[in-house]
């Protein structure tokens, strides 16, 4: 029995793997935005915060770095209605997806913060800078400078890790094939295809990555 | 007044007191020499003049502000005290003039041209006027170090502390910095330095204090006080390092 490659069965359903495309894209850029600035927030509460805060923080990593992610996107989307919070398949999505980069970042920004020496902290302290400014100007730009690459690595892992969210009908890219191999059944050539595009958009997304560290990440 | 005092304090790390009742008076201009065997409390005493150490009783005032306590204006009293440290400690993702505008642009919220302009007066100063764009790490020890001098002189401190500021560098560097040091104290800034430098604080301090146990031992004119120590633990140590 052979099998007849027949790609221009996609042909007709272009259009849906161009929304499913966008849909990835901008998933994943809001949530690597958004997640940075969580994992931020987080790194700088666990090594600067008070306790109680810094201890929250740790229960959050540890709850996301030791779950599936495809089990956290269930339990918001089909976990919280439960308690009265119902939300869309997209948003979901977006939650899910920062929640978890949010807990990554975290823990990979804390390794850049614990990098930085602390007699760089006593030097701005010394200077006058409050702690604030301190962490702003000295600690992160240095630990972010340590760090790029391991997070780099992360945002990618996490864009094709998004392909998940089809799972709750959320319309990203793997929603789209999932949907047209379903009207036209040819999942080899659908699969085929989206693979690629991931291929390409991961290849992208690292370049990008790149020009913005060259850019604006100085290691000194 | 004095312009810093420190008045019978007191400072322990848990059981281990560190700090074992230390006063001294520093006026506007001295240059006080603070020696000492590995341990004395001599770097403790330093870091709690400018608040980076608590102390558990006593009082130190330096410019008229209060340094202990709970609601020590600290941001304040930095702005008046310097410090430079062994390590340098300068900013790895920074220019030298960057490193130096820090301070100003962000605290003082100092315009960036003007600066600028603090940068290269201070950097002039130091002797690296022709550094100003260079990463820390192109530059020397000797050379960093006298960057992290004008990173604290960019602030118009009035008293400048100094931990062991050459004992990282290597010996052929240690004298550009001293020469630095030597220049501020010509100008008339108040120093407060720990050194093991001892010809350096015989030549150019004001005052000198011989620390031991976690209090001032012996203290006085430096030249009088090298020619003739008093206590056997001073004449074993000037004897010791020879
Ligand atoms: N953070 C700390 N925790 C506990 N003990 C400390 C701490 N810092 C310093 N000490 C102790 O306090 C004492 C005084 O230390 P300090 O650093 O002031 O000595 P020093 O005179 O500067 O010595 P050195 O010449 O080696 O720099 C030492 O016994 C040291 O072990
Ligand atoms: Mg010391």
């Amino acid at each position: 029995m052979t099998y007849h490659l027949e790609f221009s069965a996609l042909l007709p359903y272009w259009q849906d793997l161009a929304w499913g495309l966008w849909f990835t894209v901008v998933l994943t850029v809001v949530s690597t935005v958004a997640g940075i600035a969580v994992g931020t927030l987080g790194a700088s509460a666990r090594s600067f915060g008070p306790p109680w805060l810094s201890g929250l923080v740790r229960v959050y990593v540890e709850l996301i770095r030791n779950t599936p992610f495809i089990v956290q996107l269930f339990f918001i989307f089909f976990g919280l209605p439960a308690l009265g919070l119902k939300l869309s398949e997209t948003t979901a999505a977006f939650i899910a997806m920062v929640v978890n980069l949010g807990a990554y970042s975290t823990e990979i920004i804390r390794a850049g913060i614990d990098a930085v020496p602390k007699g760089h902290i006593e030097a701005g302290v010394s200077l006058a800078m409050t702690r604030l400014e301190v962490l702003r100007y000295i600690v992160l730009r240095q630990a972010f400078a340590k760090i790029y690459p391991a997070l780099s690595s992360q945002i990618v892992i996490v864009m094709l890790g998004s392909a998940v969210v089809s799972q709750i009908s959320a319309p990203d890219l793997t929603y789209a094939a999932n949907f047209i191999q379903s009207r036209n059944f040819r999942a080899f050539e659908v699969y085929f295809v989206v693979a690629l595009i991931y291929l390409v958009l991961s290849i992208l997304l690292r370049y990008l990555l790149r020009l913005i560290g060259d850019r604006f990440v100085r290691v000194g | 007044m004095s312009l810093v005092s420190i008045r019978d304090v007191r400072k322990s790390y848990g059981d281990v007191e560190v700090l074992k009742g230390v006063s001294l008076e520093v006026e506007k201009g001295d240059v006080v020499a603070i020696i000492g065997r590995s341990g004395s409390g001599k770097s403790t005493l330093l870091r709690c003049i400018n608040g980076l150490e608590t102390y558990q009783s006593g009082a130190i005032l330096a410019d008229g502000i209060e340094v202990g306590g709970e609601h020590a204006n600290l941001r304040e009293l930095r702005r008046h005290v310097g410090m430079v440290f062994q390590q340098f400690n300068l900013f790895p993702h920074l220019t030298a003039a960057e490193n130096v505008m820090l301070a100003p642009t962000v605290v003082n919220k100092t315009p960036k041209k003007e600066a600028r302009a603090i940068a290269a007066e201070v950097l002039a100063k130091v002797g690296l006027s022709e550094k100003m764009d260079a990463y820390p790490s192109q530059l020397s020890g000797g050379q960093q170090q006298r960057v992290a001098i004008a990173r604290s002189l960019a602030m118009r401190p009035k008293v400048l502390l100094c931990d062991e500021i050459t004992s990282a560098l290597d010996p052929e560097l240690v004298n550009e910095v001293l020469r630095v040091v030597e220049q501020l104290a010509k100008e008339g800034m108040t120093l407060i330095l720990v050194t093991h430098e001892m010809r350096f604080a015989r030549d150019v301090g004001t005052h000198l204090v011989f620390m031991h146990h976690g209090k001032v031992h012996e203290s006085g004119a430096p030249k009088a006080v090298f020619a003739a120590p008093q206590t056997p633990e001073l004449q074993q140590f000037v004897s010791g390092i020879g």
